[in-house]
């Protein structure tokens, strides 16, 4: 069993990364932890730090601003770490890419695991997106 | 002055959704003054807006901010219609009011929920997020989308609420009424929250007055404003309903509002479902050709409070210039006095309590030529030019 298999084998905490969003995939990402969808029962749960997490989910597209930022949380999360894009804005920068504080979409700043495009994607399509990532490692 | 101590919170902070950055200065428990610092989150929408024709512009407020993806549309339609004076069918009008509410509910549920969070009181936030569901999935089968829903078009909506859609949404409304009566009463009848709440956070009239803040917030400290009384517009004349207002002005009050304006929405959604019973049929766009130049006001209540949008049109077929202001450009700085001489434990809720809503609220305040990366103008400067704008408007305008 290589590193990969053995880090992603059990519980997977996830940290949650605004990066320049519009809240409707955050709300929708909260919205996994509520009764309807639960995604406790995955084993998964939203940490506050990211040196917890297995998981980062980006949200948003990156501006400026926040680029230093989420290259610097990247660097401080423990490898191996895998990084989802949710929603339109996160995958390709979407409605705001013309936009003069964007800063290239996630992954020309990061490297990204999964792409969960929709906007903003049900929480239906982020669980199975990241149930299939987790059936890939 | 005494020794100061920085509490940080943010940019990137369990406790916010969003990013940024809040700097808490205390003297021992007791916070001093706080700072906030803004700008990750500023996407340059109004400067997309230019380019997007004016049917297009509908798919840009609405992302401006997700939970209150109607108001903002719902802003922009009342300005672009004012400009050509269209007359809006009696049937879109009800449609129109019927999302406003449907989404001033998951609105205040979701706050309800997250105010709970922050109190770490964790069975409201589930028990409020859990009713809130169903008010999605209605909003589903109704759009299409559980929350850009893109019902709104120059002169009406896009989509009609179908007849056999009216039973489903009553049943909704149904349903969730003795729902929302066990949120509230354990809000309302709790104990432990009157103990936490009351008297934190503290908004009086004059505070109001002195920021401009709207909507619940000076509702909650028994400033009577309302945009759907005040300036009318959709359906909100047709329709029989009161604007509840509190007197305390702290945390409590705020969710007494909120919880209270829930009752007026279903029933203000109930009178549009008969409305819509007796415009059988009825058209739900008017033809609009095109915009003639002019300037083009529109207010909206958002479940946060007053949005207004200006947009100047001069013929051609996108705006030339889109100016947005949220609810919560006026609402957030009420930190000063709501924090200030509190405790950092009580900081949190009292900044929770106005609902922030910080991707509304991003800007960004500089002019550069982009050719050359020089600098021409800074906020100060524009802050001066803008005064000197409104008292040109004031002697052109308000002399006769």
């Amino acid at each position: 069993m290589g590193l990969k298999e053995k880090c992603f084998k059990k519980s997977l905490w996830l940290f949650h990364f605004s990066a320049g969003s519009c809240n409707n995939c955050d709300i929708e990402i909260l919205d996994c932890l509520t009764p309807k969808f639960d995604v406790e029962r995955f084993g998964m749960k939203l940490v506050g730090s990211v040196r917890h997490a297995d998981v980062i989910l980006v949200t948003g597209i990156v501006t400026r601003k926040t680029r230093e930022r989420l290259k610097e949380i990247y660097k401080q999360a423990p490898k191996p770490v895998v990084i989802v894009a949710i929603g339109a804005c996160a995958c390709t920068g979407g409605i705001f890419a013309s936009g003069y504080n964007f800063d290239g979409p996630v992954d020309k700043v990061v490297p990204v695991n999964a792409y969960i495009p929709g906007c903003p994607p049900k929480p239906e399509a982020m669980l199975a997106g990241i149930m299939k990532l987790l059936n890939k490692i | 002055m005494g020794k100061r101590t920085l509490v940080p919170i943010g940019p990137y902070h369990p406790l916010l959704e969003e990013p940024e950055f809040f700097k808490l200065y205390c003297d021992g428990e007791i916070v001093k003054e706080v700072v906030w610092e803004t700008g990750y989150n500023h996407r340059s929408i109004e400067k997309i807006c230019e380019s997007k024709t004016f049917e297009q512009v509908f798919y840009v407020v609405e992302r401006i901010c997700g939970i209150c993806s109607t108001s903002h549309p719902f802003a922009y339609a009342n300005a672009v219609e004012s400009i050509p004076g269209v007359d809006v069918p009696i049937r879109a009008k009800y449609i129109r009011t019927i999302i406003g509410e449907l989404e001033r509910i998951h609105s205040h549920l979701l706050w309800v929920g997250l105010a709970g969070h922050f109190l770490g009181y964790n069975t409201v936030f589930m028990w409020a997020w859990k009713y809130r569901e169903p008010v999605l999935d209605m909003f589903e089968i109704i759009t299409g989308n559980r929350n850009s829903y893109a019902m709104f078009t120059i002169g009406g909506v896009r989509r009609d609420i179908k007849e056999e859609q009216y039973p489903q949404l009553e049943k909704l409304l149904d349903e969730f009424k003795p729902k929302l009566d066990l949120i509230t009463g354990a809000v309302m009848d709790d104990p432990v929250l009157h103990a936490r709440l009351k008297g934190v956070g503290v908004l009086t009239a004059e505070d109001i007055h002195d920021f401009g803040a709207v909507g619940p917030v000076a509702r909650a400290s028994g400033v009577d404003i309302d945009v759907r009384r005040d300036d009318p517009y959709a359906a909100y004349d047709m329709v029989d309903w009161k604007v509840i207002t509190a007197q305390a002005g702290d945390v409590f009050a705020k969710a007494e509002v909120r919880l209270l304006e829930l009752y007026e929405s279903i029933s203000i959604i109930r009178q549009c479902i008969e409305g819509l019973k007796k415009e059988k049929g009825g058209e739900i766009k008017a033809k609009v050709k095109e915009i003639p130049p002019g300037i083009g006001i529109g207010r909206a209540e958002a479940p946060r409070g007053e949005v207004f949008h200006f947009v100047k049109s001069d013929g051609s077929n996108s705006p030339v210039r889109h100016k947005v202001r949220a609810p919560s450009f006026t609402c957030i700085p009420t930190f000063r006095r709501s924090c200030v001489g509190g405790t950092i434990a009580d900081a949190a809720i009292s900044l929770a309590a106005v609902d922030p809503c910080y991707c509304c609220t991003e800007r960004m305040a500089q002019v550069y030529n982009y050719s050359t990366g020089k600098r021409i103008m800074n906020a100060a400067e524009l802050i001066k030019l803008s005064q000197k704008r409104t008292e040109e408007f004031k002697t052109k305008f308000l002399k006769g």
